[in-house]
């Protein structure tokens, strides 16, 4: 039996009645990296939302299962549960609700789906400790309120610190490297490597090559007017920097 | 001819004058003649009137209600029924059953020397001067709430602080309403009086039962004199048939600090009418205050703070969480007077509507009548954020549990003001559960039916 993580089959997807996605297929396995690349408006963060839930997009038609599961029909925080992460490109600042707060809800609410025991406090303070030093974070900002006043920077080794402490089985990484200084980008790519394992897999939305110099994808597609449009291997990130997408462009609207 | 809602207060103190006068001190026999003209004059507010775009006063103390004139006592048994859900908030506390103050050992035996709580008669035995100074000098004259209560009034309770003295462990003043088979009125009167550089906490609780539809009318009064600090906390966390009429005013002398606050957990209609008066120079007021309203509730809230002195600092940030059929309201004034140079003056008021059945109304108002001063205002009301919510969904987080935390979290810097440690931990809990939907009784204080009317006969008026 062949062994697929995720597999969307045509999906289709909009925002206030238009639509975005039009038709969406990606087969992703245990193990494996997928970069999507495309230009601005082509549907990259629609897709990762439509994934994980963001009630602002509406699902117009196809599927997406996850391990099994049919993702489009459960609520976000159960999505999570099955194993889905997405690292948002703007992360959201929530004052008045502290980090550790904060995870300990999301790491028991997980425990709690699968029948399992809440943490107790020193191991969720221990599980905090060891998973903290993946990224690098300051102690301090797991004692401050979610994102508020991070920098950009911490804000992104937040999310990976997160996808750290729920250890997704597919992570989507939406714009990981926007805002990014070059420490930073390492820091962050260099967290996300140290995740990766045979069973799981990512998903690096990006408009450029550079992040996927650290994170190296075994399959990059090209998403462009809501469809993939192109797919092949790591070369074709780097024929993208050097051509631009205007020779993509060109070529699907000359099939339309 | 006065509206009826008034008529049958004037027609009570009339008819029963004698024994009502004959249970009172002087001093307080004295102010209700003129109590009833004022009444008489003014009625009580409706809603829509000015300033009460939601609660409506006269709907309050329409009803025929008990007032408990012959003092039948109202038993309550604080060392059985004192039980405290969160640890280490150590209090000298005391009971006010309706309108009948039981001080308690703590209160009678424990305090140190200088600070007196006890009641108004008590107090009128031994300090009448302070009585006849301070007593409905206060509050403000021209409001019938407040007339309803000197009109009526046989007792109340004293906290008096002697000049210098700081009591360190709060004293914490237990309401509580019901007990009785009737609809009950009970009249409460608090004056506070801190002498010049003295200092005490007080923790007011307000507990009612849902026996009955109680109304209490309640009248507070509090003088700063120079340098001295009070904290003040007003919790009410009454039953959904209760009804409440606050009066908070409060003068301040020279460098005086006050920290004030008051919020409603649970309540059914409540309007808290808080004024609080800057007359020296250099003095300082932080107020704040939450409600969160559901079910029908109203929690109705005016605040005002009048700058009349140079150099003097107000603070109020007021937040409210409507849920449901809830109804909240805000009116809050700064009023900056000519003379009062470098006044520094803010107020912010945050909501959330968290249905679309639920209302509130907000009207921050900013009177200026000086140059040279820093003011601002704010009012917002809105919806929980919904990034932020699906943010802690997709990490696994529950849309219930999710909503909880966002509100709790909205909650945060009004909690965080108060600034007795225990109290903060409790209220943080409080909230929490109040917002889980979990029945909040803060289970520190005596249920109230724990208390027990000891003759049935004279619950009537």
């Amino acid at each position: 039996m062949e062994n697929i993580l995720l597999k969307v089959k045509n999906l289709k997807a909009g925002i206030e009645g238009k639509e975005i996605l039009k038709g969406i297929d990606l087969t992703i396995r245990p193990g494996e990296v997928h970069a999507i690349m495309g230009p601005n408006g082509s549907g990259k963060s629609t897709l990762s939302g439509v994934l994980a839930g963001d009630p602002r997009f509406t699902v117009t038609g196809g599927e997406a299962v996850l391990n099994g599961v049919d993702l489009l029909s459960l609520a976000p925080e159960d999505r999570s549960h099955e194993g889905l992460f997405l690292s948002f490109q703007y992360p959201v600042e929530i004052p008045g609700v502290s980090m550790v707060n904060f995870m300990r809800a999301a790491i028991n609410a997980k425990r709690k789906y699968f029948g399992q025991e809440p943490l107790t406090a020193s191991e969720f303070l221990k599980l905090m400790r060891q998973k903290r030093e993946i990224v690098e974070l300051d102690n301090k900002l797991a004692g401050r309120s979610v994102n508020e006043g991070f920098s950009g920077g911490e804000k992104k080794r937040n999310e990976i610190f997160q996808m750290a402490m729920l250890e997704p089985k597919l992570s989507i990484l939406d714009e990981t490297d926007s805002g990014l200084d070059i420490d930073a980008l390492r820091i962050v790519a260099g967290g996300v490597n140290k995740l990766r394992t045979d069973n799981n897999a990512t998903i690096v939305i990006t408009h450029y090559q550079r992040l996927l110099d650290y994170i190296k994808p075994d399959y990059v597609h090209i998403l462009y007017k809501g469809r993939i449009v192109h797919s092949g291997g790591p070369e074709l990130a780097l024929e993208l920097e050097e051509r631009g997408y205007d020779w993509i462009k060109e070529e699907t609207d000359r099939k339309n | 001819m006065a509206d009826n809602s008034v008529q049958q207060y004037l027609d009570l103190w009339r008819e029963n004058r004698e024994l009502l006068e004959a249970k009172a001190p002087a001093f307080m026999n004295a102010a209700r003649h003129e109590a009833a003209s004022i009444l008489a004059a003014t009625g009580f507010p409706r809603k829509g009137d000015e300033g009460y775009a939601e609660a409506d006063i006269d709907a309050i103390f329409g009803p025929d209600l008990g007032v408990n004139i012959a003092r039948v006592p109202f038993r309550v048994d604080p060392s059985g029924a004192f039980r405290c859900s969160v640890p280490n908030i150590s209090t000298l506390t005391g009971f006010i059953a309706n309108d009948i103050f039981a001080a308690g050992d703590a209160l009678s035996h424990r305090l140190p020397e200088g600070v007196k709580v006890c009641s108004m008669a008590q107090a009128w035995q031994e300090n009448p001067e302070l009585l006849e100074k301070y007593y409905n000098r206060i509050a403000p004259q021209a409001n019938g709430a407040v007339a309803l209560n000197t009109l009526l009034a046989q007792d109340g309770v004293l906290v008096h602080v002697k000049r210098g003295v700081r009591l360190e462990k709060p004293v914490q003043l237990v309401n509580i309403l019901g007990g009785a088979n009737v609809p009950m009125l009970a009249i409460r009167r608090l004056l506070v009086v801190l002498e010049e550089n003295s200092s005490i906490k007080l923790l007011l609780c307000d507990h009612s039962d849902d026996v009955q539809p109680n109304v209490s009318d309640a009248v507070v009064e509090v003088h700063l004199a120079a340098g001295s600090n009070l904290q003040m906390y007003d919790m009410e966390e009454s039953s959904s048939v209760t009804s409440r009429y606050a009066n908070i005013s409060v003068c301040q002398e020279r460098d005086s600090h006050l920290l004030l606050n008051v919020s409603t957990l649970r309540c059914g209609t409540t309007r808290n009418d808080i004024r609080v008066s800057l007359d020296g120079e250099g003095a300082v007021c932080r107020m704040s205050g939450m409600a969160i309203s559901d079910g029908s509730q109203l929690a109705d809230t005016s605040a005002t703070v009048l700058h009349n002195a140079p150099r003097c600092v107000s603070n109020q940030t007021f937040k409210y969480i409507v849920d449901e059929n809830g109804r909240g309201a805000f009116q809050g004034l700064i009023r900056v007077a000519e003379g009062a140079h470098h006044t520094e003056a803010y107020q912010n008021n945050r909501n959330i509507l968290a249905a679309r059945t639920a209302t509130m109304h907000t009207q921050p108002q900013l009177e200026i009548y000086c140059d040279d001063v820093k003011c601002s205002h704010g009012a917002a009301t809105g919806q929980i954020d919904p990034r932020a919510m699906f943010y802690m969904q997709s990490r696994g987080i529950p849309q219930s549990e999710a909503r909880t935390m966002l509100m709790q979290a909205f909650m945060a810097d009004v909690i965080d003001g108060v600034a007795i440690d225990a109290l903060r931990d409790r209220l943080r809990h409080l909230v929490e559960r109040r917002l889980c939907g979990i029945q909040a009784t803060c289970g520190s204080c005596v249920p109230a039916q724990a208390m027990k009317c000891v003759n049935k006969e004279a619950e009537d008026d």
